[in-house]
């Protein structure tokens, strides 16, 4: 009865996650967070400034050529003219200004969104960054997952911001959503703290943003924005321990029998393991792979014989089973919602 | 007659019974900068062409989302081999080049202040480079494949670590650039004290022509900044053979230390590869627009602003790795400041041109090929420098736009137009206008027809190396035009070497002066004696030969 | 400016003899600020390093002041000037003395040196890969040690030449360079001293 219950929920927060329409342009300038909408407003003022500087010296560039081109057979010299000391000063203060006003809107907006502690409305993540993938985890709430960072959205009346705590178990990653915020990177051995707060409902693409190996172009993000109901949801499903499912015993025996355990974790199997992706919903996610293909029962049975066929380079190694081991296997894991 | 005397009346006697051999053995020997300097451009565009190959690859596999022309680790073998031969085997080497090669004409000197030295320099460079092409036959150790670099031409901690970098192939991206970079800091510091000590009578500080100016303060700025590169890759080293932990995280080791360290050099030396750029633009800009320079002094105080500013603006490359909003918030103002002598610098030459009788020949193309490409390139960087920008758009396509446009549009143009003007001194013959101009235009065509696009991708999301991307999210179309061209700019490339080769073989007579120039080395034959001047000159203005052939109107009367 | 009736203008007089630095005093002042920027980063990396240990052993329970190798190395800066004023006097036989003395205080350094990693190596089990400490400490102390061996080389083979009776006092400028080489080795044992053994400690 209550596994029946979990997979409810569970099976809801998927249908809500797939039906989410998926923002397919990742582009800083459809911004549904604050932050980003604070650096779109801000980049008003930088192209704007830029593009007239532009203009303006094409302009007298182009005017040169046309009108002191020399005209065939004029073959004097012009008036020989050395400089200006005037001239020269007044295209240094011009300048001087304009870097002025250009460098104190960037340092209020620095100021603005530079993150220094986390406010208590806020929703706590952190995310780790490993080769290729993304470890989520909401330590407030108990819930871990990967690649795919759920959020509630914020209102103007009841704001609640994400605030994530970004760190790598390897190299250098950067977490970049443009739609959410600027990019930060996740560095070993050090701490970074980004937000966002996202406004509207909906699915916004990111990835990796620092060459990190191999598979760093493959190493995408999906941040799925849920109305706060509804996110809350999407918690109490997460938090489930794996269902279980007396149909797919034998697949959960080869699993926990196998070196699966060693890298990955299932809540209520002896499987613990953190160099790879906690699978326990494994199919409330729409990718695998960080984002290497679509998470169908097809894909998954071909991953587990071979990550190398979506993700050349991928550090999962190809699992050897037995056919109907592997379709047992499989049965078991699409199970997990 | 004796045998000194008869050797003497016939000194082209040897030279015409010259075997292939002795001729090879003339320049492997040589220690002569004319010579050398041919060399150094000589070895760079060859690696210039094995860069242009890489990089061909990559925009093949870029054209279209989810390709397989190419596996992942190719791919990025390719992109790290492509920058890391683009900044230290192709714009280095071209730096030295030049210099080498103009540097004593310019001011009146027989050579370098250290001739044998300067061999040493050249040869350290062209091994070193070898060597880190090497890798793809090595790179892997004794038993693997072999395997070129893969770590980026930045080389990040702790991706090169020994954990993360496994066989050899990150040492052969230290060792080639190290074993470079020393032939590179003995260069500068020849170059530099040439310039100090070497001067002709008559030539003080303030008739120094502009290009050798600018070369003092990149060979200056060069010996700053290249010692903590060699620094750095030593810590590299260490921590990869005997375990130290300079850049090792798991030890309590700094990853940002590496890009602290790395960024202090390379920072600078992007400056470093751009003042190439600007020396030539102040020679061939003034001479075709029949004008001075406008405004020299200000010219040589914003190059010599630049080099210190340059020093103080490397962490804009770290603007995302999480420093304080202190440290953000100054190198902001530092990047912004530099802006201000470089932008004195454009209206300076846009100055010249003014009230000028501009004759577009094509070193003129180039250089007006420059003006318009640089304030592109400029915009970009300035726009970048606005942190919060930069958090979007740093890693993404939009920077890699930024600096194409900065090193084609600025750095390559420039070569060019470096090549078609001092080619009738070096050789003794013109190269064709015409096939000059179509190079010019198709090439500038491509470059605009790959570089502009791809500021828009950066915009839209996409990241900087990756070998391959999603369709749909609007990268598609653009990443296509962007490699088609590709396809463009090898045309102009091979109306280029066409020309070269046609030139060289039956280019017209230059005689010493086509250009009705006005700098030393155009008071001698083309190609110059060796000992560059039968007397040494002695000058009295910024434009000796502007001096000698007006002599009612001479410089020294205005300077 | 001057004008004549007939329009000829004097260009303005060029000083003769027309002088300019030598040249090998400008590449050596030049090699030393392209070493300096080495040396700066080791330093730095000293620094930022400092405290930061996850393991021992720690500096303030291994390290003691080398006082007798400070003293030498400095002194040898003495020694040298009084050498090569011993060159440019034309006093040969002072010149060996003087030089011989600076090449003695070099190596009573490196020897000092040797000792002190014997003890950190064998008795403490500090190397450059036991922690940060060990890192930063032989890696700048080595290089320096490197440069000090390098000098203490050339330094030998000018001894070779003085002791042989080829060098004459037109021989003092180059010698001079080459000791501002050392002087700059000096000088940088002054910050690595101040950095290691006092701020580090």
């Amino acid at each position: 009865m209550l596994s029946a219950v979990a997979a409810c929920a569970s099976g809801i927060g998927r249908a809500i996650a797939a039906d989410a329409p998926v923002d397919a342009i990742p582009t800083m300038f459809e911004p549904v967070s604050t932050p980003a909408e604070s650096i779109r407003s801000l980049s008003f003022l930088v192209m704007g400034i830029s593009g007239g500087i532009f203009v303006v010296v094409t302009a007298v560039l182009f005017y040169c050529v046309w009108r002191f081109r020399a005209r065939p057979g004029d073959d004097r010299e012009p008036p020989q003219v050395y400089g200006s000391n005037q001239i020269e000063w007044s295209w240094t203060i011009v300048p001087i200004l304009i870097v002025l006003v250009l460098f104190l809107a960037t340092a209020r907006t620095i100021n603005e969104l530079q993150a220094s502690e986390v406010p208590p409305e806020a929703l706590r993540v952190t995310i780790v960054g490993h080769q290729w993938w993304w470890e989520i985890r909401y330590p407030d709430l108990g819930v871990v997952t990967a690649n795919e960072l759920h959020l509630p959205a914020s209102r103007p009346g009841e704001r609640r911001p994400t605030y994530l705590h970004l760190e790598s178990a390897d190299v250098i990653h950067s977490f970049w959503i443009p739609q959410l915020s600027g990019k930060t990177d996740v560095v070993p051995n050090r701490r970074n703290l980004m937000w966002v707060e996202p406004h509207t409902t909906g699915t916004f693409l990111g990835q990796c943003a620092e060459y990190c190996g191999t598979q760093h172009a493959k190493m995408l993000l999906r941040a799925i924005v849920h109305e706060p109901g509804e996110f809350d949801a999407w918690v109490a499903a997460q938090k489930q321990p794996a269902t279980v499912v007396d149909a797919v015993a034998d697949g959960r025996a080869i699993f926990q029998s196998t070196a699966c355990i060693n890298c990955h974790t299932v809540e209520g199997t002896n499987a613990n393991g953190r160099f790879g992706p906690d699978l326990t919903h494994l199919m409330s996610r729409t990718t695998i792979g960080s984002g290497a293909a679509s998470n169908t029962p097809e894909n998954l049975r071909a991953w587990i014989a071979s990550p190398d066929h979506f993700k050349p380079g991928a550090l999962m190694p190809a699992m050897q089973l037995a056919d109907n081991d592997l379709d047992k296997l499989t049965a078991w894991l699409l199970t997990l919602q | 007659m004796t045998v000194l005397e008869e050797g003497i009346a016939r000194p082209h006697a040897a030279a015409e019974r010259a075997s292939a051999w002795s001729v090879a053995h003339d320049w492997v020997t040589t220690v002569d900068h004319k010579k050398l300097g041919v060399m150094y451009v000589a070895s760079a565009l060859m690696f210039f062409l094995i860069a242009g190959f890489e990089a061909t690859l990559i925009r093949i596999q870029l054209a279209v989302p989810n390709n397989d022309f190419l596996p992942p680790d190719t791919f990025n073998r390719l992109f790290t081999m492509h920058g890391t031969t683009m900044v230290f085997l192709v714009g280095m080497p071209m730096f030295f080049g030049f210099a080498n090669y103009l540097t004593p004409l310019m001011i009146g000197a027989r050579d370098l202040a250290f001739p044998r030295m300067n061999a040493f320099g050249f040869w350290l460079f062209l091994f070193g480079g070898i060597l880190l092409y090497f890798s793809f036959l090595g790179g892997d150790g004794l038993y693997g494949a072999g395997t070129a670099p893969d770590v980026g031409w930045f080389a990040y901690a702790p991706l090169t670590g020994k954990a993360f970098s496994r066989g050899n192939s990150t040492d052969y991206w230290i060792l080639g650039i190290l074993v470079s970079g020393l032939g590179s800091t003995g260069t500068a510091l020849n170059l530099a004290t040439t310039i100090f000590t070497m001067r002709c009578p008559g030539m003080t500080w303030s008739k120094l022509p502009l290009f050798v100016w600018l070369m003092l303060v990149d060979c200056l700025l060069t010996l700053v900044i290249l010692t903590p590169l060699t620094a750095a890759q030593v810590m590299l080293l260490l921590d990869r053979y005997l375990g130290a932990h300079f850049f090792d995280t798991q030890a309590g080791g700094s990853a940002v230390l590496w890009q602290h360290f790395f960024w202090f050099f390379g920072h600078p030396e992007v400056y470093v590869l751009i003042m190439p750029a600007f020396a030539i633009m102040n020679e061939i800009v003034p001479v075709f627009s029949r004008n001075p320079l406008f405004g020299y002094p200000f010219m040589v105080g914003a190059t010599v602003l630049i080099g210190f500013i340059s020093l103080s603006v490397w962490a804009h490359h770290m603007f995302v790795v999480g420093l304080s909003p202190a440290a953000n918030t100054f190198f902001a103002l530092s990047t912004m400041a530099i802006a201000v002598p470089t932008g004195i610098k454009i209206f300076n030459w846009l100055g010249t041109m003014w009230g000028g009788k501009i004759r577009f020949t094509v070193p003129m193309l180039w250089c007006t090929g420059f003006l318009f490409s640089f304030v592109i390139a400029g915009l970009t960087g300035v726009m970048l420098a606005v942190v919060p920008w930069d958090w979007q758009l740093s890693d993404s396509y939009f920077v890699v736009a930024h600096f194409h446009f900065v090193l084609i549009g600025g750095l390559l143009f420039t070569l060019f137009a470096a090549i078609y003007y001092w080619f009738p001194k070096v050789t003794g013959k013109m190269m064709d206008e015409r096939l000059g101009k179509l190079h010019f235009w198709v090439f500038a065509a491509g470059f605009y027809l790959t570089f502009v696009p791809m500021h828009f991708p950066g915009l839209l999301g996409m990241p900087r190396r990756i070998y391959t991307y999603e369709a749909g999210r609007g990268w598609d179309e653009l990443n296509l035009i962007s490699s088609l061209g590709v396809a463009v700019q090898l045309v102009g490339l091979s109306f280029f070497l066409w020309n070269l080769v046609r030139s060289l073989l039956r280019g017209e007579p230059a005689g010493d002066d086509p250009w009705d120039a006005w700098t030393l080395e155009w008071s001698t034959t083309s190609p110059p004696p060796e000992y560059n001047f039968e007397q040494i000159p002695v000058v009295h203005s910024r434009r000796p030969l502007w001096d000698l052939k007006h002599p009612e109107d001479p410089d020294w009367r205005y300077e | 400016m001057t004008t004549s009736t007939t329009g000829a203008l004097a260009p303005p007089a060029v000083p003769a003899p027309w002088t300019m630095p030598d040249k090998g005093k400008v590449g050596m002042l030049l090699l030393i600020v392209a070493e300096s920027s080495f040396f700066a980063i080791f330093v730095i990396a000293y620094l930022f390093y400092v405290g930061k240990s996850l393991n021992g052993p720690f500096p303030a329970d291994v390290l003691e002041l080398p006082i007798l190798g400070s003293i030498c190395l400095l002194s040898s800066s003495v020694t040298i000037m009084l050498a090569i004023r011993a060159l440019r006097a034309g006093n040969r036989s002072r010149f060996n003395l003087w030089w011989l003395a600076t090449i003695l205080l070099g190596l009573e350094f490196l020897i000092g040196t040797g000792m002190e990693w014997y003890g950190l190596i064998v008795r403490h089990g500090l190397w450059i890969d036991t922690n940060l400490f060990g890192t930063t400490f032989y890696s700048l102390v080595g290089f320096h040690a490197f440069h000090v061996t390098v000098g203490l080389l050339m330094l030998t083979l000018v001894l070779i030449f003085g002791l042989t009776g080829s060098l004459a006092p037109e021989h003092a400028e180059r010698t001079e360079i080459l000791s501002w080489y050392w002087h700059f080795v000096d000088t940088v044992w002054v910050v690595v001293f101040t950095v290691v053994y006092v701020v580090g400690r």
